[in-house]
């Protein structure tokens, strides 16, 4: 598992053809719906790790398996990455149904490492549930969103915090909130209704999907049963809405999009057909993702090089 | 010359030394010895399985049992620590903090069994946990339980041992995790101000009590080695601390409103090079405690020459007792009043200070205080950023430390020829330890134990008082480990923030730009960027030089795992295995690195890793870094390598290295 891991961050070139051709036989294995792919994201020190460490030892303790991806941003200047979120996983100890891998963002703006995709695919081929946490800072909640089947908001008992999303348009994205910190006292509540106002107004991209806001602690336990049922009742949602297979394939376009972005910027998409272009091609030309990521990658490439 | 007569001289502040090991019985031994060279105080330090609540057979109490301190696990072992000590005329200090309500009901518990008067005891228990957060490492709940046993055992003290001091709060240890005198002053304020709102809001202390309460807090300082600033910032202290027990606690008898101090002199400034050095910084920073009449210290703990070596000796300890006392009885200090009354110069750097560091605190109260900052790690964050800056000082030269980057030719040391010139802890203490630990449990009225156990953790849920069913506790024969245990059942046990991950402050330089280079070249020959773990093991928690480490790696372009401190071998090794790194650095500064690396080096061959090169840091004695190199360890280093880059370079090396198959 963690060589796999390894291996499909190396980026020389047998290695990257090595595991291409890994990824594409383990997307077309891969059973639907499979694991749970559940995001966690919100404004640093709000509490994600230490909640997913309670979600950990809880759904461990119901007999899953379970695996966490957890993004950290790396530094401009050196390219170098401080990765500290395992400081308050404590629940995998030694047991080998848990599995914690950290995750520097390199140059992605948003909260999510390029070789995030390919990382998740890998470990819902082994375990029942994959948990993604990154950093909310904005321009990342599309990017998780694409990345997962539910995307959880952690938020701090503070009315900044509930300002905060409702101003930079994110509260869109996710498809369950919790307010965390609820034994610290009244603010909670008070953040909570905040934030169920903000969510009356605001639109949803999960369509029929009812979002609720939780109060919980990840410190004393308040709450946790609620948020495993509210997770889980979105997972059954998808599955029997029919709406999970649309929503994992329009994550994989997201993937190919972002990967050709990042390298040929927005006119390179378009060159393309934008998403549509490339959704198309996924359907018809029957390769795996991230195959055909390469594969664009390249043509993109020949028509750079035919142009000059 | 004429010799004044005694009577007009100023009463000498305590001296103490800081110190235990091995045993219950070998630490009375010490402390009798002490006190018949005229030590006047004792200072008691514990091993860290005690300071963290395990027992001696604890698994994660291997390698550590009686190194740094006293092992004690219950009231026979408590007993034999005082033995033949008058406790009612003892001042008795106690660096205990997460059980520092266990350690004194066993205090009590002696006492009690004695027949001292539990009205006569005199002495203080550390007891501040927000400096555990910060920088000593050795919490075990959360912040909210901890308050509350904090505030427990001042409620509880102020009628049943009104001359002991529950809580003293340090700021030594910010010092020592590298706060300026600005952090230091306002931090340990925001810390004594959260204690003391915490008791208020109680209830079961009446208004009117408040006062006594207030009078009862102490403070224990550091004293570095710019001695003048140093005085200065006493002073701060002094004068910021009667304003807020005046304006926030309404305190009207000047005598409580004093400000009372302890003082432990600055060891992060004490060499490893020319380590005869130390002993002129420890002279002149014990000044800066004791100059000024009006802002003298109560009591006094100096460290010993060899500090950054390794554990002193009676002698060494000795030799640091004299310092206290040819400043105390033969010198002209205690004869004048205030040397510093009218002084323009200190009154404004006073003013300074109390400026900056009223800022700093309301800073901190607007967070919401203490404990808010503890958690949403702004005070750690600014202690890494404060270090940071000040090892980047002695790399560049800027902050002069003579012997190391400075003045650094030397003739050899007398002091440090021939054998180990350190206290090296008897390998056999900690199983005799373990025998005996089993022997009192086997002859303690089982029924008993569980008993009092039980009326503990009944007390604890009612909200009672934590002392009155832990003293029980103490006289049934419960274990250190037991009381911890049933907390950690009720309250949870806790992590605080490393501060390193928002750690801003990038460091610059050629040589940075040459590593950097480097490590990314290494990149593309990996394939991916270079991965290094951080890592802790053990109970030792003497994070600064794991922090620097993460940090500069950070800086140089490495992705760096760090998980904090008190990791198991087998965590380390799995970490390293799941995040698939390069490389893994280990920290080690207590003195089990022997036993604590072949452990790691063990678990990661079971784990396959056995190539993985590992690279060690801390407190190591030549003869040990001869041996862990031999066992494996690609390099090892001390306190005299202060180059972080260059380290960082070396680093770099080792993961470019073919590795010789294991
Ligand atoms: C600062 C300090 C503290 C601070 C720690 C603050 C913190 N958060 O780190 C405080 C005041 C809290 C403290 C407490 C204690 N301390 Co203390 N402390 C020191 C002191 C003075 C300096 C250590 C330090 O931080 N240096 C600065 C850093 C940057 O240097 P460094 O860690 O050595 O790191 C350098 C190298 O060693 C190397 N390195 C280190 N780690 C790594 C890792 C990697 C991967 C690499 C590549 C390199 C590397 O590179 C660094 C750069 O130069 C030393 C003595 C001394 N002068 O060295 C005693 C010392 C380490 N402490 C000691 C003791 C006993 C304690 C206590 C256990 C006492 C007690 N009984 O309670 C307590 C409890 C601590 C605990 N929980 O474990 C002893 C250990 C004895 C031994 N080894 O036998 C020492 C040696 C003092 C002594 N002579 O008695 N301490
Ligand atoms: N009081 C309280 N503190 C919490 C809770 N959950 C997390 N914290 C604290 O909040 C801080 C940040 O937590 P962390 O999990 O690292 O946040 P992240 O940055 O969102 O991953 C830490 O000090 C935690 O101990 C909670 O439910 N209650
Ligand atoms: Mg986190």
């Amino acid at each position: 598992m963690p060589e796999a891991l390894n291996l499909i961050d190396d980026q020389r070139p047998a290695q990257r053809r090595a595991a291409l051709a890994i990824l594409d036989e383990l997307e077309a294995r891969s059973a639907f719906p499979g694991a749970h792919r559940l995001g966690v994201t919100g404004t640093p020190g709000a509490g994600k790790s230490t909640l997913i460490d309670a979600l950990l030892r809880a759904l461990r303790a119901r007999g899953e398996t379970l695996a966490v991806l957890a993004v950290d941003p790396s530094s401009r200047a050196s390219g170098g990455a401080l990765l500290g979120d395992r400081v308050r996983m404590r629940a995998a100890g030694e047991d080998p149904g848990i599995f914690i891998r950290s995750m520097a963002a390199r140059e992605q703006l948003g909260g999510t490492a390029a070789g995030a995709h390919a990382s998740v695919l890998i470990l819902s081929c082994v375990f029942d549930r994959v948990i993604v946490e990154t950093v909310g800072v904005g321009q990342s909640e599309s990017d998780v969103h694409s990345l997962v089947d539910t995307l959880l908001l952690v938020a701090n008992p503070s009315s900044g915090d509930a300002l905060q999303f409702m101003k930079a348009g994110l509260l869109e994205w996710p498809d369950v909130f919790a307010v965390n910190k609820s034994d610290l006292g009244a603010e909670a509540a008070r953040t909570r209704s905040e934030l169920e106002s903000g969510l009356a107004v605001g639109e949803s991209a999960s369509g029929e999907w009812r979002r609720a806001v939780l109060q919980v602690s990840a410190r004393d336990g308040t709450g946790l049963d609620a948020l495993q049922q509210a997770l889980d009742a979105h997972r059954d949602h998808l599955s029997t809405s029919e709406t999970l297979a649309a929503r994992r394939e329009a994550g994989r376009v997201a993937h190919v999009l972002s990967a050709l972005r990042e390298r040929f910027g927005s006119r390179g998409v378009e060159a393309l057909g934008g998403a549509t272009g490339v959704a198309n091609r996924l359907r018809e030309s029957g390769a795996g993702t991230f195959s055909l990521a390469a594969q664009l990658d390249a043509e993109l490439d020949a028509a750079l090089a035919a142009r000059s | 010359m004429s010799i004044p007569n005694s009577a007009d001289r100023d009463r000498p502040w305590v001296f103490r030394t800081y110190s235990g090991h091995s045993s219950a019985q070998a630490s009375n031994a010490l402390y009798r010895d002490n006190l018949e060279k005229g030590q006047t105080g004792l200072s008691v330090a514990f091993d860290l399985p005690t300071q963290t609540g395990v027992d001696s057979d604890h698994p994660l109490a291997r390698g550590e049992v009686g190194k740094v301190g006293v092992p004690i696990c219950h009231v026979d072992d408590m007993t034999a620590l005082f033995h033949e000590l008058p406790l009612d005329r003892m001042n008795t200090s106690m660096t205990i903090n997460a059980p520092a309500a266990w350690l004194l009901a066993l205090y009590v518990a002696v006492a009690e069994r004695s027949g001292v008067d539990t009205q006569q005891l005199q002495g203080t228990t550390q007891n501040d946990i927000v400096k555990e957060y910060l920088s000593r490492g050795t919490y075990i709940f959360p912040p909210e339980p901890s308050m509350r046993l904090i505030s427990d055992m001042v409620a509880y003290t102020v009628d049943a041992i009104p001359r002991w001091n529950p809580i003293n709060i340090c700021s030594y240890h910010l010092q020592e995790a590298g706060a300026t005198p600005v952090q230091e002053i306002a931090f340990a304020m925001a810390n004594a101000i959260a204690v003391l709102d915490a008791v208020r809001e109680r209830g079961d202390v009446p208004e009117a009590r408040l006062p006594q309460v207030v009078g009862r807090i102490s403070f224990f300082l550091n004293a570095g080695i710019r001695f003048v600033e140093e005085t200065c910032k006493a002073r701060a202290m002094t004068e910021i601390w009667d304003r807020i027990t005046r304006e926030r606690y309404g305190v009207e008898d000047e005598k409580l409103r004093r400000f009372r101090y302890g003082v432990q002199v600055n060891s992060l400034g004490l060499t490893e090079a020319q380590p005869e050095n130390n002993v002129i910084r420890i002279v002149l920073e014990a000044l800066g405690v004791t100059l000024s009449k009006k802002a003298r210290c109560r009591a006094l703990q100096l460290p010993a020459w060899n500090e950054a070596l390794g554990l002193p000796r009676p002698w060494d300890q000795q030799w640091s007792l004299r310092i206290q006392q040819i400043l105390a009885y033969e010198t002209d200090l205690l004869e004048h009043e205030d040397l510093f009354e009218g002084s323009q110069v200190v009154e404004n750097r006073v003013r300074e200070l109390v400026e900056a560091a009223d800022a700093e605190l309301q800073q901190v109260l607007e967070m919401g205080g203490a404990v808010a900052a503890v958690e949403n790690a702004y005070m750690k964050q600014q202690l890494v950023a404060s270090h940071t800056a000040r090892t980047q000082a002695i790399e560049t030269g800027e902050l002069p430390v003579v012997g190391v980057n400075r003045f650094i030719e030397t003739a050899d040391s007398p002091l440090t020829e021939g054998e180990r010139s350190i206290l090296v802890v008897d390998e056999s203490a900690e199983r005799a330890q373990i025998e005996a630990l089993r022997a009192f449990r086997s002859r303690r009225n089982e029924s008993e134990a569980k008993t009092a156990l039980q009326g503990l953790r009944d007390a604890l849920r009612n909200g009672e008082n934590v002392m009155p069913p832990s003293i029980r506790a103490a006289h049934a024969g419960v274990t250190t480990g037991e009381w911890s245990d049933t907390l950690r059942e009720l309250f949870g046990e806790y992590r605080a923030p490393t501060g390193v991950t928002a750690a801003r402050r990038e460091t610059q330089g050629e040589d940075m730009k040459g590593v950097r280079d480097r490590v990314q070249q290494l990149a593309t020959s990996l394939g991916r960027p270079l991965k290094i773990l951080v890592g802790k093991p053990g109970l030792d928690g003497h994070s600064n030089g794991a922090e620097q480490i993460a940090v500069r790696a950070r800086d140089v372009g490495m992705e760096v795992v760090y998980d904090g401190i008190r990791l198991t071998p087998a965590q380390i090794a799995a970490s390293a295995r799941d995040e698939g790194v390069h490389v893994i650095g280990l920290s080690i500064l207590s003195g089990s690195h022997q036993v604590l690396v072949l452990d790691v080096l063990e678990c990661l061959r079971e784990a396959g890793l056995g190539e993985l090169p590992v690279v060690v840091g801390g407190i190591i004695p030549d003869t040990d870094a001869d041996q862990l190199q031999a066992a494996g360890v690609a390099r090892v280093y001390t306190p005299k390598d202060f180059d972080l880059t260059r380290i960082m370079g070396e680093i770099v090396d080792v993961v470019s290295e073919p590795r010789a198959a294991a």
